[in-house]
């Protein structure tokens, strides 16, 4: 009986995650080295590259700076009545319910060329949609809940006494902050860094939509590689896809490491 | 440094940045979307509805994605009680896999299953031989349906299962009951919550998916056409309007979805 549920998840992880991977590493190098390396080197592979990771970091900026403070106002603010907290608080996870093309979509009905908002940012010479503004904002929109789910709960366990006690004693909220809240925030903060990296690494449908996907301008890894599979390219797709792959799992091992940390904490 | 910052006016313009912050990335977008469908009447957007491939998209969806969402329930169930009562070689290898197609970008995930059963390879061949097609057709976006939500029932059964007490167990063994009553009456009552919840999370996700499915769908309208990939269609051929009323019949559900599931998490933090 032990046996054969043992063997039959070890068949399920290997039908499911194993064989995949493995196939798709087969493909990357199914011309070898050199056309691995071609598919890494080519211009708007690296582009796409160099975008995705200029994405990824003004995205983690922005929303680990936003994701802290709306934990710490959901939690702690005594400004927000408790109906419009717990409102306030369900609505955080709704870009959990929203499909990534409809989050893309969004942001083009709202700043597309066509809306009133968008139309105002033309005429002062900024574009939105079809270029990186909106492709940060898409990711924005996908990535929100993570930080603020991570730092939450931890907030609620730590409750408030001992930031009392630091503004009783005349701290000021600055202070009160670094010396009390962040020491007990910060694997949270940690955790939440790590899993924004890796959804704003990975994310697709959203920026497709919003990017338009244009080569050398606005194209992301995870674009290209859809670019490349349509353009039956699949060792391209493979060898770009193999490096996404390989930064996803060293953020997973990190992210192993910091839960370890935080459950010690 | 300090006076600067304990100053009314910072604390008003913290407070009204993040405020605004909320609404206008999250708020705004959602109900942005329900307007425009609206906007030229209800008409517009029964009209939309009414188009037999918006339809029969939305139909297939939710046909595929209750299917990927059973099939998870029962691995994921499995998976995660192998996990926590059998110590095997490689456990602690295969828990920590289990995060990886969270990890994974979605489109490397379509990637994988089409190479790995796609035309020209070794499974794909083979299933040609016996007069199927995996790939574009619906057990390909079944698949990568069940590949992308595939942590979330083991992840919410397995802290039930550690939690469940031994002695219960214990108790029904020494009051005589077969192995399999105690499975069914003991051991699945508590695993239940997680796998309902995680089954619901995953049905909700496997309606919203779209990086893993566009690549190994073949999209044909009424068939293979699932409605994410609709909605990018519609979008790229600029029909915003035809994109935007599948998209609220979408968003309808998956929100319905969230608010069961947080509904379910507070009686059961209650009881």
């Amino acid at each position: 009986m032990r046996r054969l549920w043992i063997g039959l998840t070890y068949l399920v992880f290997f039908v499911l995650i194993a064989a995949p991977l493995g196939r798709m590493t087969m493909g990357a190098f199914s011309e070898g080295w050199s056309g691995f390396w071609n598919a890494l080197t080519r211009p708007e592979a690296l582009h796409a590259l160099l975008m995705t990771g200029y994405v990824v970091v003004v995205v983690t900026l922005l929303n680990t700076l936003f994701g802290i403070m709306t934990a710490l106002y959901l939690v702690r603010a005594n400004w927000l009545g408790r109906r419009l907290k717990s409102l306030l608080n369900s609505i955080v996870d709704l870009p959990y319910a929203v499909s990534p093309v409809i989050g893309g979509l969004m942001i083009v009905l709202l700043l597309g060329p066509d809306s009133a908002l968008g139309a105002l940012f033309e005429q002062i010479g900024v574009k939105i949609v079809y270029a990186f503004p909106g492709m940060v904002i898409a990711t924005l929109f996908v990535t929100f809940p993570l930080m603020v789910r991570e730092v939450m709960p931890v907030l609620q366990e730590i409750g408030s006494q001992q930031e009392e006690a630091a503004s009783t004693l005349g701290a000021y909220g600055w202070t009160t902050f670094w010396k009390v809240t962040w020491p007990s925030i910060r694997w949270a903060v940690i955790y939440g860094v790590i899993l924004t990296v890796a959804r704003s690494l990975g994310e697709f449908g959203a920026v497709l939509v919003v990017s338009g996907n244009i080569m050398n301008r606005t194209q992301t890894a995870t674009t290209l590689v859809y670019q490349d599979v349509e353009n039956f390219n699949v060792t391209a797709a493979g060898g770009i896809a193999l490096v996404l792959a390989a930064f996803s799992a060293g953020l997973l091992l990190l992210m192993e490491w910091s839960k370890r940390r935080k459950g010690g904490h | 440094m300090n006076s600067l910052i304990r100053h009314k006016g910072w604390t008003w313009g913290f407070r009204s940045t993040v405020v605004l912050y909320f609404v206008i990335l999250i708020v705004l977008p959602i109900l942005g979307v329900y307007y425009n469908s609206f906007s030229s009447g209800l008409g517009s957007f029964t009209e939309s509805v009414s188009d037999p491939i918006a339809w029969k998209s939305v139909l297939l969806t939710l046909k595929l994605a209750v299917i990927a969402a059973i099939t998870n329930v029962l691995l994921g169930t499995m998976i995660a009680w192998v996990l926590i009562r059998y110590k095997f070689r490689g456990r602690a290898l295969l828990n920590s896999l289990v995060d990886l197609p969270f990890a994974l970008p979605t489109a490397v995930g379509g990637l994988m299953i089409l190479l790995l059963l796609g035309p020209g390879s070794l499974i794909g061949g083979l299933a040609e031989s016996l007069g199927f097609t995996i790939v574009f057709h619906q057990p390909a976006i079944v698949i990568a349906m069940v590949f992308v939500t595939f942590p979330f029932v083991i992840r919410a059964v397995q802290p039930l299962l550690e939690e469940l007490d031994a002695s219960e167990e214990e108790a029904a063994y020494t009051m005589g009951a077969k192995p399999s009553r105690v499975f069914f009456q003991v051991i699945l009552p508590s695993m239940a919550p997680g796998m309902i919840g995680g089954g619901m999370l995953a049905f909700s996700r496997a309606l919203a998916e779209f990086g893993a499915v566009v690549l190994v769908a073949g999209n044909i309208p009424g068939r293979t056409l699932v409605s994410s990939v609709y909605i990018f269609g519609e979008v790229e051929s600029d029909n915003p309007a035809g994109a935007a009323a599948v998209s609220i019949i979408l968003l309808t559900l998956s929100f319905l979805i969230l608010w069961l599931i947080s509904l379910m998490q507070m009686r059961g933090r209650r009881s």
